[in-house]
């Protein structure tokens, strides 16, 4: 076991390493095959390390250091506690398969050269793990505002084309937005000691409503990172954007950063919890979960559907931490800290399949530059590597054992089912129906995922040129290996995990899970056996074997009259890749069901038309509803205030110089 | 009057011939000779400096001194000499000023400055108390310096001019800023004067002329 302070030194070694590799990309900013051969994979080493400095920190006491950069008298303080640690873990595990995925990933091409998005890139990996050890609010803020920039230059890599540039302004303005929100949360959070180190925040005396003021504040800032709804709309417009590595990066870790925040505000920094703040959490996340998933299921956009699917995910972990909170406020350690576990798990886990699927979705970009599902399918058949990877991550996120995705939605479910137990009539009237939720927002990924996945990989080949379509590379390979790798162990092992993560919950809930008796390797065990318990080694024997029973049977058994015969074609022969399923009308259920949910504008063709034309958009009731009038007004306001500018030099001065006089006398 | 320390007179006789200098400098129509008395103005501010440094035993003030002196006397008015000979303004005039209206609103500035510094100097308790309405005065002066003038490398004279009455004001109350805050401004102050040189450039490569009415087109209608 290593010393508590090496692994935060550790940790700033990486740091440090990322910023020089980022740095040494803009030695020579043209030069591809340098930049993606040797400093993005000492990225990845940079990401192995953190990786087991995280795994390391998991069980260690907290470590705190303080490092003399930055203002006078404005050292930087750093912890590295469990909470830390386990999103180092994240950070690490996650980007290890994105930079080496990237290596490959990354060409000279239109937009920003390949040794600045070398900088952007890992200037982005280094503020992500200093937000996560800042223990002062300064250095929150500054590597939280630095990660917002990095990523934003990220989003914006193809700068040239104009769309790319508003979706790159709107997430730099709701990001800002969300900061703007922080600042002020920890304003209220240091309560008049003046005191911003995250140690006087614990100690801060703070009343209830000042309280709940932070927690709002905190909920809005975290929660516009996140894609909390009505906050959401930076990200289906800003993955679609970036490059396929950093909208993995952005999706699978950056949005954890947010849930990071609030954790560490609701549960660490908070002096104490209230029960409506997790009931407010709870009802936030499980309708974003709901929200997200509905938008994903009509989307035509590859990589926007998986930018919705995010937004679902954030959703569950933000309903997780809410469970967490409410369970902590009625004084009930246990429900608590596995609410908090499966919110932790599967914050993990979205990192591994969302990552995944971003860059399958690189790579089937890469190899038909085509986003539109509309115009891709078949292509398991040119792109096997990518494919069974994708396969994997699909599984995981639709929820479905033995992988990773089901252990935590299974976990988070058993928690909810707890809630009778809360002292409150109220909550328990309506808990019921957020268990209901959940399950049916975990059927909707599902076939979401059906939906993604079919399209891409299956059926025939909607477009002539997809035939050409090339696998991917080696390096991308590599990185896809990876995190389906850790989809498969995450779900196959989960009771080590939880017993890794019951560091987090002892630190921040002074609880433990963990029940050595109970809990193996081979079975979970999260409260007692009488309850629930899983067993995914059992369950993948179990279809092992029952797969292995029925190819002997097929092949040893059942050994006479085969006979070669095309499939029944109802009665139809002639059959082309239009008559396939699309993703609009694999869709087109949901956008019935839940129509109250869009704004469609609809183009039906009359039977007389010559050429008949077919046409849906749909839209967030957010725009219309929210954002537009948002606008409008701040228009508004801009051209009253517009009628002082008058263009002459010297009337601007006077504005200036009568303001000093009005202060001067005030003031004196 | 009580007697006061010699070294405090010749305190008060810089502060005194600060101030002059800003009239001075409000009421010149010649760039050429505005940049001179500039300097003029820089020299007795590294004079009043050495003085306080001396008797208040500020051994830091020295180097704001020398700071001083080598940026507002040497580099930033060669800078402005070069730069008024490269855009041939060095005969120029200010057009449009009158002078006597600018006076007298300088003398009203300059009433209501001591005004103003009067309960703050009598907290102070040096020997540099009178001086911080001076230093305001030489503030506001500069910033009305700056109100009527029209053109851009006589704004920029203001601008310093301006930055000039801060660090007297810093001086004379409180023994000096901070070294990094002095030192920060001072940097700021040379890129600053770098910056609108190269924005003259820019200015007159558009409208031919460095005067500042051009710009008023570049409203948001």
């Amino acid at each position: 076991m290593a010393e508590p302070a090496v692994l935060l030194n550790a940790a700033l070694v990486v740091v440090a390493g990322w910023l020089a590799v980022g740095a040494a990309g803009l030695l020579r900013p043209h030069a591809t095959a340098l930049i993606a051969r040797l400093l993005f994979p000492l990225g990845a080493l940079g990401s192995i390390v953190l990786t087991a400095v995280g795994l390391a920190a998991l069980s260690a006491p907290p470590a705190t250091r303080i490092l003399p950069i930055g203002l006078p008298d404005l050292p930087l303080h750093l912890r590295l506690d469990p909470l830390a640690a386990f999103f180092l873990f994240l950070l690490g595990s996650a980007s290890t398969g994105i930079s080496v995925f990237g290596a490959g990933y990354f060409r000279a091409g239109a937009g920003t050269s390949p040794g600045l998005l070398c900088l952007q890139y890992h200037v982005f990996l280094a503020t992500m793990a200093m937000v996560l050890l800042a223990d002062d609010a300064y250095a929150f803020m500054v590597a939280w505002e630095s990660m917002a920039l990095a990523s934003y230059f990220l989003v914006t890599t193809q700068h040239r084309i104009g769309a790319i540039r508003g979706a790159g302004f709107l997430y730099l303005l709701l990001a800002h937005v969300g900061a703007i929100a922080i600042l002020l949360c920890f304003g209220v959070l240091q309560g008049g000691s003046w005191q911003f180190t995250f140690d006087a925040m614990r100690g801060a005396d703070l009343d209830a409503t000042r309280a709940t003021l932070a927690f709002a504040l905190a909920l809005l800032g975290f929660g516009a990172k996140a894609g909390l709804v009505p906050l959401h709309v930076w990200l289906p417009e800003a993955h679609p954007a970036a490059p396929s590595p950093v909208s993995a990066l952005m999706s699978g870790v950056m949005l954890k950063t947010a849930a990071y925040g609030l954790l560490r505000v609701t549960l660490d920094l908070l002096p104490f919890p209230l029960w409506h703040w997790g009931a407010a959490l709870l009802a936030l996340g499980l309708f974003s979960a709901l929200f997200g998933v509905i938008f994903a299921a009509v989307q035509t956009d590859m990589k926007r559907l998986l930018a919705y699917s995010s937004i679902e995910n954030l959703g569950i972990v933000f309903a997780g931490s809410g469970l967490a909170l409410l369970f902590h406020a009625e004084r009930m350690p246990l429900p608590a800290a596995l609410a908090l576990a499966a919110t932790l798990y599967h914050c993990l886990n979205h990192a591994m399949f969302k990552s995944l699927l971003f860059l399958a979705t690189g790579s089937v970009l890469h190899a038909t530059g085509e986003r539109n599902l509309g115009r891709l399918g078949g292509l398991i058949r040119r792109m096997p590597w990518v494919a069974w990877t994708a396969l994997v991550g699909t599984l995981a996120i639709a929820g479905l054992p033995p992988l990773n995705g089901f252990v935590s939605e299974w976990l988070l479910l058993q928690a909810l089912l707890l809630t009778p137990e809360v002292p409150r009539p109220f909550m328990n009237m309506l808990v019921p129906l957020g268990a209901s939720l959940l399950a049916l927002t975990a059927a909707l990924a599902a076939y979401v995922m059906v939906k993604f996945y079919g399209v891409i990989f299956l059926g025939q080949m909607r477009e002539p040129a997809l035939a050409d379509a090339h696998d991917c590379g080696r390096l991308e390979r590599l990185g896809l290996l990876w995190l389906a790798l850790a989809c498969v162990l995450l779900g196959l092992l989960p009771a080590p995990v939880l017993g890794l993560l019951d560091g987090v919950s002892a630190e921040l809930l002074g609880a433990s899970l963990v029940h050595p008796q109970a809990s193996s390797v081979w079975k979970l065990v999260p409260l007692s056996a009488e309850r629930a318990s899983y067993s995914p080694l059992v369950f993948l024997l179990g279809i092992v074997a029952l797969l292995g029973a029925s190819a002997l049977v097929a092949t040893r058994v059942y050994r006479r009259r085969v006979r070669r015969a095309p499939p029944w074609d109802c009665g139809f022969p002639h059959q082309d890749a239009r008559m396939q399923d699309t993703a609009e009308g694999f869709g087109q259920p949901i956008r019935h069901i839940f129509a109250p949910f869009f704004r469609m504008h609809r183009e039906l063709p009359s039977p007389l038309d010559a050429v008949p034309q077919y046409r849906v958009t749909v839209e967030d009731r957010f725009w219309s509803l929210l954002y537009l009038p948002l606008a409008r007004l701040v228009t508004r306001a801009a051209r009253l205030v517009g009628g002082i500018q008058q263009g002459r030099i010297a009337v601007y001065l006077l504005y200036s110089f009568l303001t000093l006089l009005v202060l001067l006398v005030i003031v004196l | 009057m009580p007697t006061m320390p010699l070294s405090g007179q010749y305190i008060h006789l810089f502060a005194s011939v600060v101030l002059l200098l800003s009239f001075a400098m409000l009421a010149q129509r010649r760039i050429r000779t505005l940049i001179d008395l500039f300097a003029l103005q820089g020299a007795a501010l590294v004079c009043s400096t050495t003085i306080v440094a001396w008797t208040g035993d500020q051994p830091h003030l020295y180097y704001s001194a020398a700071l001083t002196l080598l940026l507002k006397v040497i580099v930033l008015p060669l800078i402005l000499y070069r730069l008024i000979d490269r855009l041939q303004l060095r005969w120029d005039t200010e057009t449009g000023l009158h002078i006597p209206a600018t006076m007298l609103i300088g003398l009203v500035l300059v009433v209501f400055a001591f005004g103003l510094a009067q309960p703050v100097s009598r907290l102070a308790g040096h020997v540099t108390q009178s001086t911080l309405g001076i230093a305001i005065a030489v503030v506001m002066l500069a910033f009305l310096m700056m109100i009527t003038r029209r053109k851009a490398v006589t704004q920029v004279i203001g601008f310093l001019a301006m930055e000039n009455g801060l660090f007297f004001a810093a001086t004379s109350t409180t023994y000096g800023m901070p070294m990094v805050v002095e030192l920060g401004i001072a940097l700021d102050v040379l890129v600053g004067v770098l910056i609108l040189g190269i924005f003259f450039f820019q200015i007159r490569e558009q409208f031919d002329s460095l005067d500042l009415h051009h710009l008023e087109r570049l409203r948001e209608e």
